[in-house]
């Protein structure tokens, strides 16, 4: 079976910065991967190159086996890859309905339509309104986004992402920002996602890594350090040392 | 999806009343009207101003095709008067040169040329944002206007095309000298218009716009062509402005060069901002306002009218962000509210 997302031999520099080395990934479908790493490991740019964001100076990603390293990121949204942003990228202007109406419109592509009016569509609205009620925010639904409390937005951020109806998900710490009194919530509905999709989580929170994850991988200085189950990494003596230590470090 | 079957009454109602909204926030809103019988009225009020009302209209639709690219998509321009003078030498050359005097196929001509040079630059432009697209924009107003200037043996350069006629309107309503037909002419040129572009702002494709100008990052996370939607958007609005540059030459019947003019493509922003962008109506409130102002200040004196719009645009945009416009809804909307507590 081809893998749902993989990623080969992936570099990138930022001037004299390597920020990318040399990292390879693979995501099977319906997988359960969190990447993990500390602060300026290269995380974030990693998503940023497979979704296309950032050219890769070498390597190539297949998405459902197909090449998709030279297509625009656009092209690859279309054909299933989505992410979430670890600060929000919302319309902010909008209604958090809006933001679901105008990313299912983009997705089938009702946006070239010049002429019929947004919003007479009944079949779209109930779409945006069922992915708005499998995170409890109908009662926000013609409030704008900016409107919103911060935590409330980073569920919109995964409501636009589940809209896309994508096979593979990168989640770019969800509940970043986010009082841990409420990040439960986001937490919870990243777990009971759709067992198909793909995911791949960066977290910091060791206790939502090993209880969502299958896999793990862990990045440091912009190099795949291990991957393994969560018992092969939690006994990992260089992962204790690299990135453990370093948890403890900023904890003190 | 399994949510739908298992909802509460309570989120049944909310899911409702947001659809209800949904629908029912493009409707023909009473206000709306409002813009067309001033404009009807003036007509019977001030039937020696005609042509000043005709002015007054060119710069309307103008400011509304520079509201689609700025206000809605977020493209940033400052050479927007590239595509009114295309429109108003279309009509004119075609006048001069050509004998092609008819003027309700020069409208459309000068639409097709300027849409047609708005879909090439934008082609090439709209890939980049910010300083690099207003140099960009200003430097293509520039180099159509030395082009102009270098054949002025054909265009007339800077001296113009002075003295053009054009035949009666459907061979019936001929020029006269209040400049009556020319303003009747004009508002229906803009009512067709306007009914056009409310469609395209009311549209799928105007939300996609919109989600551009709130946030273009997102848009390209989620699969959206933007660089398509930006260079369809340029086209029409360009097409647009070709309209408006038309109307300009037509009901003139002149036109120099000056029209490319920096000051044309800037004055035609403030107007709007006066006004407030993305709003539709903010395009004739801005122009109203700007050129009746300038009509009774300039004559006091053209300093103080210089100094004057100056002014008013930093009050514009230190207090009233969303122009004019957004200073009336906020007005309504406290009204409102004053009702509902009383
Ligand atoms: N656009 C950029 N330009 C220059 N340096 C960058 C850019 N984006 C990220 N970096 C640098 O790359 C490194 C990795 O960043 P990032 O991928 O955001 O790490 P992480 O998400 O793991 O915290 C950091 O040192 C960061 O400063
Ligand atoms: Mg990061």
């Amino acid at each position: 079976m081809t893998a749902a997302l993989e990623v080969q031999s992936f570099n990138r520099s930022f001037g004299a910065l390597q920020v990318t080395c040399d990292v390879s990934l693979t995501l099977e479908r319906g997988a359960r991967r969190a990447l993990i790493g500390p602060n300026g490991a290269g995380k974030t740019t990693l998503v940023n190159l497979i979704t296309g964001a950032l050219k890769p100076s070498s390597g190539r990603v297949l998405l459902n086996g197909e090449d998709i390293t030279t297509t625009s990121q656009a092209d690859r949204a279309r054909r299933g890859l989505a992410r979430t942003f670890q600060i929000n990228q919302l319309f902010r202007g909008l209604s958090v309905l809006d933001n679901l109406c105008l990313t299912i419109g983009e997705r089938d592509g009702n946006c070239n339509n010049l002429w019929r009016t947004a919003g007479s569509n009944p079949a779209v609205i109930d779409e945006a309104l069922d992915h708005l009620d499998s995170l409890r925010l109908v009662d926000d639904a013609l409030k704008l986004v900016r409107e919103l409390p911060y935590g409330r937005q980073r569920l919109v951020e995964i409501a636009i992402a589940l809209a896309q109806k994508p096979r593979v998900l990168l989640l770019d710490e969800p509940a970043a920002g986010v009082p841990s009194s409420e990040s439960h919530l986001i937490l919870d509905v990243v777990a009971s996602l759709d067992p198909g999709i793909a995911i791949l989580i960066i977290e910091h929170d060791m206790d939502v890594v090993f209880r969502f994850a299958k896999q793990i991988t862990v990045m440091v200085q912009g190099s795949v350090l291990v991957e393994g189950t969560p018992g092969e990494i939690m006994n990992n003596e260089q992962v204790r040392a690299v990135y453990l230590g370093q948890e403890s470090q900023r904890h003190a | 999806m399994a949510a739908s079957e298992t909802i509460n009454p309570q989120r049944k109602q909310a899911r409702e009343r947001a659809a209800a909204h949904l629908l029912s926030r493009h409707h023909f809103h009473w206000a709306e009207a409002l813009p067309w019988v001033i404009a009807i009225a003036a007509f019977y009020v001030f039937p020696d101003r005609m042509t000043f009302g005709n002015q007054v209209l060119v710069m309307v639709l103008f400011a509304l095709s520079l509201d689609l690219i700025l206000g809605y998509a977020g493209i940033v321009t400052l050479g927007h008067a590239a595509f009114f003078g295309l429109g108003a030498y279309t009509v004119g050359l075609g006048a001069a040169r050509l004998g092609w005097t008819e003027p309700i196929s020069g409208l459309f001509a000068a639409a097709l040329i300027s849409a047609f040079a708005g879909l090439i630059t934008g082609w090439f432009l709209l890939r980049y944002r910010g300083l690099t697209l207003l140099m960009l924009t200003l430097a293509t107003a520039i180099m159509l206007q030395e082009a102009g200037n270098l054949r002025s043996d054909f265009s007339g350069g800077y001296d113009g095309l002075p003295g053009l006629e054009f035949k009666p309107l459907f061979g019936v309503f001929g020029y006269d000298l209040y400049g009556r037909t020319n303003y009747v002419y004009a508002l229906v040129v803009l009512a067709v218009v306007f009914y056009f572009v409310r469609r395209i702002v009311y549209s799928p494709f105007g939300q996609a716009l919109t989600g551009i100008r709130e946030n273009v990052r997102r848009m390209h996370a989620i699969g959206s062509p933007v660089h398509r939607r930006l260079v369809t958007v340029y086209t029409i609005a360009a097409g647009i402005a070709g309209i408006a540059g038309a109307l300009f030459t037509q009901t003139n019947a002149y036109v120099t060069l000056t029209v490319f003019d920096f000051e044309n493509s800037a004055k035609v922003m403030v107007m709007l901002i006066l006004g407030g962008t993305g709003r539709l109506y903010g395009a004739f409130i801005g122009a109203v306002v700007y050129m009746v102002l300038e009509d009774h200040l300039s004559k006091l004196s053209p300093t103080f009218w210089q100094f004057g719009i100056g002014l008013l645009l930093v009050l514009a945009v230190l207090f009233a962000r969303r122009g004019l416009l957004g200073l009336l809804e906020d007005a309504g909307k406290y009204l409102k509210k004053k009702k509902v507590q009383s």
